[in-house]
Formats: structure tokens, sequence, C-alpha cells
């Protein structure tokens, strides 16, 4: 601070200070605080609000809960509250989508990193930006083309002969949400590629070649060398890619099928079309706290610490 | 353990540049060989060829008798100890050293065992569980030389792995890598450019020069009977003169030069392509007495104090530098700075050389 003082001067170093100090608060805490807030009390008509019935409760917190339907996992069936299976199912693709982004990115990741001519990297990376040039919405639309029924995809396997008919891909053909996952893939990848790229580029690559001179074959040299040191490359690309898709609301709209339901679809119900904020932002809240568990708890699992990721 | 390794004609080009040049060389089952040259000269890429990292353009590489082309460094029996070591850090030290044993499938008791069995041979015991990071560069160095004999080589190749160090740990490990050398009886093939570590750890030193070998013998051949002018140069200090052969007779020869005729001994071969005149500076005399052979007048210039030695510069009438070595134990009187003197050399301790082998 005395630092800023003697080098910019009272004026602009006040300006600055104000003007992060407005960011902060009326752009981040005040809007976060007030939904807070209004994630304990009830949605009432105006006349109400304020009056006696106005009174703060974790009802909105409780309707996570409401509404058990029949569902099965595994062939085992059970009655489960019908968000909680959203946001389940949300966990659970999410997941997905980030073990995808992963099992892509890492070989990848390790090509451009350590074997690919370094002339040639510019022009690779280059490639590999160009679709982050279309906006999200179009690469969202791009892949709804693409799926749909007369599309270029079942045309091209039909016309190849591998499909003897087209198919219906945006139902899903595995799941319900095949094409979700595949619109996320496709838009996230990028996050997962380059924090590992950074990770293995940082390796010496006198330690593979250490390796492999000592007797390691290649998926010994990765999985005792180089996968160690890219753990916290590949940890933040995890953490980035799951809360990315989890909380992602365009490809899920974009590429639904008619029984995905993604947990952001379910707030941006209650805010948009119940008006109901109060509960759309309990249930926003519910989200990042379970998803921090979710994180937290794969972070423990995978013994990989917080200062890991920031580095 | 230990194996041959014979480098039959071998060459290795990068695009348009030829790294190895028709290098032929056998290295002797257990013996210590020191590939010695200028950075660029090659003598990494031979080290590399040897372990399997580059594949040689043409020639043959055997170890033990068996061609080992086409065969990845995991498959051949040698162990290669980097420049920067490349010590795993996120290995203790004891699974560093057991990690050739982990990849094969020894079972976890008998790499265990077999690390800190290593730890005391390279006497290191007590550190198996530290990491890489906790300890220090010469520390560091004997883990490495433990990791590389772990797997039992047949052959241990050398990185210049003392570079790092400073000057006292670097003396003390050259002892230490010459003392285990012998100890395991394993092969091994040192690079580095330190002329005085060659000299020093190897039974034969190999002088590398722009990807040719340029002599192959033991340290005391190396340093007293130079094969050229690169090797008389490279390795020890030379006082260098250009000039014509005069008259032969029994291996020695007139040499004129624009500052004086000496007479010194005459490489064989020496007589084709272009030579020089070289004398070492401890084989220089200064005395105040004219009248001998090989002796020029000269001004002394700077007198530099080394300790072991004093270094004397001192100049020919005609303006040639010399610079002369007196051994620092009385037998010399120094001379004053400005002083009139005779320069001497012994004709049998001053050799006219070719030039290069392979670049005239």
């Amino acid at each position: 601070m005395q630092d800023l003082l003697r080098r910019y001067g009272a004026t602009l170093t006040g300006t600055f200070v104000l003007l992060v100090a407005f960011w902060l608060l009326a752009l981040v805490i005040l809007p976060n605080v007030t939904l807070f807030e209004a994630s304990f009390r009830p949605y009432l008509p105006v006349v109400d609000v304020g009056g006696p019935k106005d009174t703060y409760s974790f009802d909105n917190y409780r309707k996570f809960l409401n509404n058990p339907v029949d569902t099965s996992f595994l062939g085992i069936s059970f009655q489960l509250p019908i968000h909680t299976i959203t946001f389940l199912n949300t966990v659970l693709f999410s997941a997905l989508v980030t073990f995808i982004t992963f099992v892509m990115s890492y070989p990848l990741a390790y090509y451009l990193a350590k074997i690919v001519n370094p002339r040639a990297l510019p022009t690779l990376v280059l490639l590999l930006f160009v679709p982050l040039w279309v906006s999200e919405a179009l690469r969202a639309f791009a892949w709804y083309i693409i799926l749909t029924f007369n599309g270029p995809l079942n045309a091209a396997l039909v016309g190849m002969g591998l499909l003897d008919a087209p198919v219906r891909w945006q139902n899903g053909v595995f799941t319900a949400y095949d094409a979700i996952v595949i619109g996320l893939v496709y838009t996230y990848v990028l996050f997962m590629l380059f924090p590992i790229y950074g990770s293995i580029q940082s390796l010496d690559t006198n330690q593979i070649e250490a390796s492999e001179d000592l007797g390691a074959k290649w998926w010994q040299t990765h999985w005792r060398v180089i996968l160690p040191h890219a753990k916290p490359g590949i940890a933040s690309g995890c953490v980035m890619v799951f809360m990315l898709s989890a909380g992602s609301l365009l490809v899920p709209s974009v590429l639904p099928s008619t029984k995905s339901n993604w947990f952001t679809q379910t707030i941006q119900v209650w805010m948009l079309e119940s008006q109901d904020w109060n509960t759309g932002a309990a249930y926003s809240f519910l989200y990042i706290l379970l998803c921090t568990v979710v994180v937290t708890l794969v972070m423990w699992a995978f013994k990989v610490k917080l200062s890991d990721i920031a580095k | 353990m230990s194996a041959e390794i014979d480098l039959d004609d071998v060459c290795c080009d990068f695009g348009s540049f030829r790294a190895v040049d028709h290098v032929s060389v056998k290295i002797r089952p257990g013996e210590f060989f020191s590939f010695l040259g200028p950075s660029g000269c090659g003598k990494t890429t031979i080290l590399r060829m040897i372990s399997g990292f580059t594949e040689p353009s043409s020639g043959v590489i055997r170890i033990g008798g068996k061609d080992v082309r086409g065969q990845r460094p995991n498959q051949r029996p040698t162990a290669l100890i980097f420049q920067n070591l490349a010590l795993f850090p996120l290995m203790p030290v004891w699974e560093n050293i057991a990690f050739g044993l982990e990849v094969r499938g020894v079972d976890k008791a008998t790499r265990r065992a077999r690390a800190e069995e290593l730890l005391r041979l390279v006497d290191l015991p007590g550190a198996a569980d530290k990491m890489a990071s906790q300890l220090s560069g010469g520390q560091r160095q004997r883990v490495a030389i433990a990791r590389a004999l772990a797997v039992e080589p047949a052959v241990m190749l050398l990185d210049e792995p003392l570079s790092a160090l400073d000057l006292k740990l670097r003396q003390h490990m050259r002892a230490e890598l010459r003392s285990i050398q012998k100890r395991t009886g394993v092969t091994f093939i040192y690079i580095t450019h330190d002329q005085g570590e060659a000299l020093a750890m190897s039974d034969r030193v190999g002088v590398m020069s722009q990807g040719r070998l340029q002599q192959v013998a033991d340290p005391r051949e190396i340093y007293n009977n130079p094969a050229n002018g690169f090797v008389a140069s490279f390795v020890g200090e030379m006082n260098i003169l250009t000039g014509d052969v005069g008259a032969t007779a029994d291996g020695f020869a007139s040499y004129a030069t624009p500052h004086g005729t000496f007479r010194a001994r005459l490489a064989p071969g020496a007589a084709k392509g272009p030579v020089k005149l070289y004398i070492r500076p401890e084989h220089v005399v200064l005395t105040p007495d004219a009248g001998g052979e090989n002796a020029v007048s000269v001004t002394v210039g700077d007198v530099a104090f080394e300790g072991n030695f004093i270094s004397v510069s001192a100049t020919t009438d005609s303006g040639k530098h010399f610079v002369a070595e007196l051994r620092n134990d009385g037998s010399a009187t120094v001379p004053d700075p400005g002083s009139r003197q005779f320069m001497r050399f012994d004709a049998a301790r001053a050799a006219i050389l070719p030039d290069e082998t392979g670049t005239a």
C-alpha cells in the first residue's frame, strides 16, 4: 500500500482502490449476500413481504428432498427425491465428462510437451484454439446439427455402411445424457489439456530418459515418473472441467434429451419460470456446497492438496 | 559384471551435421575409459548411442560382443548417469535406487534391502528415507551412482556428472568414483571436457574433436606424447611455434621459425601436412647463461605466483610470447620482471606435431 502510494500518488491509488472495492462489494459480495439472505425466506406475494409470514427457515433448502420418485441404479430399485436424482445425475455425468477429457488430454498433452518438434508447437496450439474463437453457443448448436436425426453424423455412418438406419443420438444411445456429455467434453477439453501440458512440460526430459534407461517400460515411466509429476496439473484440470461442466447451463439446454435434466436447469426453472428466486437461491448455494464437498472428497481420495493445485 | 564395448566405424548425423565421424574404439571390460573433448565434439552423442537414446547413422556398436543396434535403452545392459543426475524428486532415496528393480518386478523387501546395501557401498548409510532434495550435491551424486549400480549394468555411462560440484568436492568425488569402479569392476565410460578429471581417473582416455577420435591412450601417453596438435594443446598448456621442418635425423628435426631455429622430436607421420612445434611450459627453463641447444634470449614479463608453481611470461626479441612454469620447490630462481634471460628447452621434450587429424 505504501509502495502503491509512493509510485502512483494519492489520487490514482485512491481511484484504483475505490474501483476494486466497488467491484468486490457492489458486484460480488452484496448480490451474493442478498441472495443468501433471500434463500432463507419464503417466496411470498408482494403484499406479504416483510409481513408476519416472512420468517427465516430452511424450507427452501428442504425442497431438495421433496417429491420422492422411483428410480433404480445398477438394478436396485429405490426412492429418491426428484431434485436429488437430478443432482446426482449432474455430478455423475460431470465426473464422466472430466474423466473423458482427462483420457483425451493426457496423451495429447504428453505429445505436445515432450514429443512434438518445438517448431511445430505454435501451429498445433493454434489449431487447438481455433474452435475456442467460436462462441460456446455456436459450438453447442454445431453439435446439435451434427447429432440431429437427419444430420451429417447419421448420413456419414449410414453412407459408410456402419449403420443400417439413422440413430436418434440426441435421445441418447447409451444414456439420456449422451449429447450433453459430448457437448461438454468438446467445450471444456482445453481446460484439461493446458494445465496437464504445463505440468508435463516442466518435467525434466532427463527424468523420462533416466526411467527408460533403468529398464522401465513406457507405461511404467508414465505411471511412476510422468503422472506423479503431472498430478497438480491433472488435479487443477479436473477441478476446472468438473466445476464448469456441473455449472454449465447452455450445453444441457441446447443438447438435451427428453429424459435429461441438469441441476443448473432446475435452478433456472425456479428462478425464471417459477419466479421463485428464494428457492432458486437456496438451490444455488446448496449446489455450490455439495459440489465443493464432492471435489474435496475426490481430492482427498487422490491425495491432492490444495497447494498442489495452486502451483 | 562388465562387458567390452566395441564401437566399429560409428558415424552419427543430425541432418547435414556429422556429430560423430567414423569413430572406432574398443573399450575393455572393467576399464575406466574417458572421452575427453570440448563441448560439441560429439562425446555426448557417443554416450547416447551406447545407451540407446540415439541410433548411429552407420557403423556397429557391440556390447559384450552383441550388436545392440535397434535395442531400446531399457533393453541394454547400460546405466547412464545424467549430467544433472535426474534423480526422481517425488520418490525417497531408496525408491530412487530401487527403481530399476521395481520396474523389473522385484518385491519390496528385496528392493529395500538392496537399496540399503548400495547406500552402504556408496558410503551413504541412513539416507534411505530422505528425499533427494534434502541431500547435498555430493550425496545426490552417490545416490545417482547407487541407482545406476542397482540394475547391475555391464557398463556405466557417466555424462559429466561432476561438473555441478565445487572444486573440493569434485576432487573428492573423482577418487570416490575411481574406487567404486575398482570395487564393482563395472566398465565405466566417462564423458568430460575437464582434462584434469580425465587424466586423474581414467585407465585410458579418448580425446575427441569435431566428431573424430584424435588419440586413444593412457593418460601419461596422452600428456607426454600427444598424437597431434589438437591433443597437445587441449590437454595441458602449450607454447606453440609455427615454422618449417628442416633436416631430419633419428626422429629429430630442425625447425626454422621467425624466432630462431630449434631442434625437436618429429612425430611419426608429421612430415606431410602442416605441423607446429609444441613445448610444455614446465619444460621451459629460464637461465641467465647463454649457449646450448634451443636457447633464445628473452625479456621477462609478468611473474604470476600460482602456489605450487610460478608462471613466468617471457617475450623473445622477435616478439613471441612464451610461458614458462617453474616449480615452487626452491630448485629454480625466479627471474625478476623486466630482466634479460635465456629461454631453453630440451629437444626430447618438445615435439613437432601435425595439426588435428582428419580436418586438414
